[in-house]
């Protein structure tokens, strides 16, 4: 890489690149690849799960961004509207992915009797997260478990949870209200707690 | 007295307990904080209340227990599960995205 073009992937802000991209500059699209296309593979990856598809969604993304760049808006920075872009193409080849069986979440919600008590069997033996993740068997079955909500309640699990996204920023990317956010949340962690049962309790071992 | 008949007898004084204790929510009041509980986004005054369910009830113990530790494995076994990857992005992929804006 030339000493110019090092000092490009560095010094250049996003707003300038993007305005150079605007006025068809090659050498300024490939800086933005650059630049961000690591993370966005990153991000790509902790969705899928599979590198050949989390390059492909990086591949979309930046497709979906050049095309659309001209309606960019400043307010927000040029990460985050690039971030969107990439988990929407992930949640999106996900989707398109092979028909995946899918729980019925209102079969994994918590019980209660009619005194609005919890019914919750005790919790005798418990296995340690260390053990779980010990083990390549359990690892294996805590992912399919995962894979097992529903679609709309996996996306919110993975972004909040898995991405560490914020509510708000879940909100924005999933074109949902904050509320809906924080709802779909607990249910799927509630739902995946229910899936993940047996295996937490030992059972089976 | 068989244990089906006991537990019931237990559950019914449970949710009398619940109904006439001031300050006291029932389980499904507390399934609705939870989120915000965990968050650290619930006001002083309920995390008060909230706490206090926790203490009487040892269902919900259990269950916040075992939903925490859900959050924790799948966590863990997502960050365990993503493999590396290069901080640069791979010339590949950069060229295949500039061969596609030429295009």
């Amino acid at each position: 890489m030339s000493e110019a073009r090092r000092k490009q992937l560095t010094d250049d802000s996003d707003g300038e690149l993007v305005d150079r991209v605007l006025a068809h500059s090659e050498s300024a699209a490939e800086t933005l690849v650059r630049r961000h296309g690591g993370w966005m593979l990153r991000v790509a990856l902790s969705i899928t799960r599979d590198r050949a598809l989390a390059e492909d969604c990086v591949q979309d993304a930046f497709a979906n961004g050049f095309s659309r760049l001209a309606g960019f808006e400043r307010r927000s920075g040029f990460k985050t509207w690039l971030n969107r872009i990439v988990v929407n193409a992930a949640l999106m080849k996900l989707r398109g992915r092979r028909a995946r069986k899918e729980s019925d979440l209102e079969t994994l919600l918590p019980s209660f009797d009619a005194n609005e008590c919890r019914i919750e069997e005790p919790w005798r033996r418990v296995l340690t997260p260390e053990q779980i993740v010990g083990s390549e068997r359990l690892r294996t079955l805590v992912l399919q478990k995962v894979d097992e909500l529903p679609e709309s309640y996996r996306s919110v699990l993975l972004l909040r949870d898995i991405e560490e996204m914020t509510t708000a920023e879940v909100a924005e990317t999933l074109g949902m209200s904050p509320v809906n956010v924080k709802v779909r949340l607990h249910r799927a962690r509630a739902a995946l707690k229910r899936l993940l049962e047996p295996l937490m309790r030992g059972e089976g071992q | 007295m068989t244990t089906s008949l006991m537990s019931r007898m237990m559950r019914n004084a449970k949710g009398i307990m619940f109904r006439n204790i001031p300050m006291m929510i029932n389980c499904r009041d507390f399934e609705n904080f939870m989120i915000d509980y965990i968050e650290g986004s619930l006001p002083k005054r309920q995390v008060r209340v909230f706490e206090f369910h926790l203490k009487l009830c040892r269902e919900c113990g259990d269950y916040l227990a075992a939903y925490r530790r859900t959050i924790e494995v799948s966590k863990r076994v997502f960050a365990d599960a993503d493999a590396p990857v290069p901080d640069d992005v791979p010339e590949d992929l950069v060229r295949a995205i500039l061969d596609a804006r030429a295009r």
